[in-house]
């Protein structure tokens, strides 16, 4: 199916391009990273206070990580008009946006992992013996991010001021996604640890609506 | 490398409108080209010659009006090319790599042989695997006609294709062009002035706000046209 | 025209007697008396906010698909009617849970999903206010209403889901609505729904209106 044809040769574009240059996944992991720490200012981590906000900042440094990682998203397309080109040569635009999310999403999963053991480390909270649960919940709520954060990129690559209107399109929006990951990733950082279907089915529900809203109107975010 | 995969293609812009909130960019457009003709496009900045290339191109969609060509109506997108200003490929990935990648996204068959042999063609082999981003104006047109030919189109879309070139990109681009319209293309291009580019064509048509101002298939002078003089 | 002035007429002739009958018919609630009968006007915004977000979320859709210019000016119109609805849920909350409860704001699932509501429609409109060209401003707009509709229930599910894993004292109920409430309680959704209609409706000619302006300052330029 040339969707899929399509959808896989864009998606090895995109990452060619970032793996060349591994701009956007260092800094991302800095910015986190930065974000992680800053917050351990506001409250002490000891073990029991870092169980109950821990999981929530975390959350939210990937939120804001996301809102700015996504920026260039449709921007850097901008520059030598390879958007045209896409759209010339590509049949079903929707391959563009699913080459795109599913890059994004690889890219804060990557990063996520990445500051798993950090995060663990800096709380003292235990992570490892539900590592692969943890990267079920990172994984589901990095497709929302992604879904949402590629759609609203190439809304705001449209719009003036788009370095602040792609984070103030997107926080908002993603409130039940916060919710969902927070309340699932904290369940598995208890002392009992259990994992949460009802949130996880939630995170499902949440990515599959915005893909199936991407999937029948995205194409006309691409029109001049 | 001016072969076409499918028979010459003829396009019709019947009363085409194109609006940008106040501004109208093209208004009551209508304009007939013939299959094969080499078409020359010209105007002051702001009359319109850009829209109109980019509507035949569909990458932008008229206000009012329609476009339409000869043959499959379905398949145009594989019958066309189009070449700007902007390189249209990506700097961060050498030449081969950019054609290689279009030419899996349009399915073109062979396409490493098919990549080879237009790289030779606009004389990039050396440079194939170097990022474009170290490309200078006139290689990067280079790539910009490789990936518009990539897919054997048999109607091209050139905007300003010499803007940025020097003597000897204009003399490479003129005998392309030339080669492409001997092969029965059908090209659309829009130019600034007299020059070889220009000389190329078999008709020329003048825009001006957004319509036609004249065309030499109604009888103006084609040098008059270029050169803005009333005829 | 006259239509429109009567329609009006009758709902503002229901707004006033709905408020006289929130203050003078509806008994007075045991506990809280009478700064619970702002539930008379907190309740029935939070519906008719939502009705009005429908009505942009139609809006919007049918800009996507059939592209004019009408649907757009349905979807600002909703926005903005809904997001003045929203506001007076988020200002009647406090004014509310304040003397009740001593607390300016709870943070009860529905308060809390109408905040998060009203930040993503006044982004909408922020959104607008960052395009320039109109027809591009209304397929963008549109675009974000229809992820900004999507994302209500999922805000009011989530928030409401949370709020039963991690329960707060239950802040605005209507408490147990007795027959003669429960008729003010309709009589204030019914005259304020009409209200939003009325509003949605001006809202919408004036931005036809708007529309034509342009339009003829466009033809004279020409």
């Amino acid at each position: 199916m040339s969707l899929m044809s399509n959808t896989s040769a864009l998606f090895g574009k995109e990452l060619r391009t970032e793996f060349r240059s591994r701009e956007l996944l260092t800094t991302t992991v800095i910015f986190i990273l930065v974000v992680v720490v800053l917050f351990s200012f506001t409250f002490d981590p000891t073990a029991t206070e870092s169980r109950r906000f821990g999981p929530g900042l975390l959350w939210l440094a990937f939120l804001f990580a996301a809102s700015l990682m996504l920026q260039p998203c449709f921007l850097r397309e901008q520059g030598n008009d390879t958007l045209s080109a896409l759209r010339l040569s590509v049949p079903d635009p929707f391959a563009i946006f699913l080459a795109k999310l599913g890059a994004n999403t690889l890219f804060l999963l990557l990063t996520e992992i990445m500051m798993i053991p950090v995060f663990a480390i800096l709380y003292n909270v235990p992570v490892f013996r539900v590592f692969p649960q943890l990267v079920v919940v990172l994984f589901l709520g990095s497709l929302g991010l992604g879904v949402t954060g590629t759609a609203l990129s190439a809304i705001s690559a449209q719009a003036r001021m788009r370095e602040l209107m792609l984070p103030l399109l997107l926080l908002p929006l993603l409130t039940p996604l916060l919710i969902a990951s927070t309340e699932a990733t904290a369940a598995l950082l208890d002392p009992k640890p259990t994992l949460r279907w009802d949130w996880l089915a939630f995170l499902i529900a949440f990515d599959v609506i915005f893909l199936t809203a991407l999937w029948l109107f995205g194409e006309y975010l691409l029109e001049e | 490398m001016g072969e076409q995969s499918a028979p010459a293609t003829g396009l019709r812009f019947e009363n085409i409108e194109k609006r940008y909130g106040g501004i109208y960019a093209l208004r009551r457009l209508t304009l007939e080209v013939s299959p094969g003709e080499c078409l020359a496009l010209a105007g002051r900045n702001g009359s319109g010659k850009t829209t109109l290339l980019r509507i035949a191109a569909q990458l932008v969609r008229p206000t009012r009006g329609t476009l339409s060509f000869t043959g499959n109506q379905n398949d145009y997108k594989a019958r066309v090319g189009y070449v700007a200003h902007a390189t249209m490929a990506y700097d961060e990935l050498s030449a081969e790599e950019n054609l290689t990648l279009f030419a899996r996204l349009q399915e073109v068959a062979n396409p490493a042989e098919r990549v080879s042999d237009l790289l030779k063609a606009v004389g990039l082999v050396e440079r194939k695997d170097s990022l474009v981003r170290t490309f200078s104006r006139g290689m990067r047109q280079r790539v910009a006609i490789a990936r518009a030919l990539l897919h054997a189109p048999s109607v091209l879309l050139f905007d300003e294709p010499s803007t940025g070139l020097d003597p000897l990109g204009v003399a490479w681009l003129a005998g392309t062009l030339r080669s492409l319209r001997d092969a029965g293309c059908t090209i659309l291009m829009s130019v600034h002035g007299e020059s070889e580019i220009a000389s190329l064509a078999t008709r020329a048509v003048r825009l001006d706000a957004g319509s036609v101002a004249a065309d030499t298939r109604a009888g103006a002078n084609f040098r008059a046209i270029l050169s803005f003089a009333d005829a | 025209m006259k239509k429109d002035g009567l329609f009006a007429f009758v709902v503002v002739a229901l707004l006033g007697y709905s408020a006289y009958a929130a203050f003078y018919i509806a008994p007075d609630e045991k506990t809280m008396h009478l700064v619970q009968r702002i539930f008379y006007l907190h309740a029935p915004c939070g519906m008719t906010a939502l009705v009005a977000f429908l009505v942009a979320f139609v809006g919007n859709v049918g800009y996507l698909v059939k592209r004019e210019n009408k649907w757009d000016w349905l979807g600002i119109a909703g926005v903005e009617v809904g997001l003045a609805f929203c506001t007076v849920v988020l200002l009647t909350g406090p004014i509310w849970a304040k003397p009740a409860w001593g607390v300016w704001w709870a943070w009860d699932a529905r308060l809390t999903s109408t905040l998060v509501l009203w930040l993503l429609y006044v982004s909408y409109l922020l959104l607008r206010t960052m395009i320039e060209d109109p027809d591009r401003r209304a397929l963008v707009s549109a675009f974000y209403g229809v992820f900004s509709f999507l994302d209500v229930p999922l805000v009011y599910g989530s928030i409401w889901w949370w709020r039963t894993q991690h329960p707060q004292p239950v802040v605005f109920t209507s408490g147990g609505l007795d027959p003669t409430m429960r008729k003010v309680f309709y009589l204030s959704w019914v005259s304020l729904t009409l209200l939003m209609v009325l509003l949605i409706r001006k809202r919408y000619e004036l931005e036809e209106l708007r529309s034509e302006v342009q339009a003829l300052e466009r033809e004279a330029e020409a």
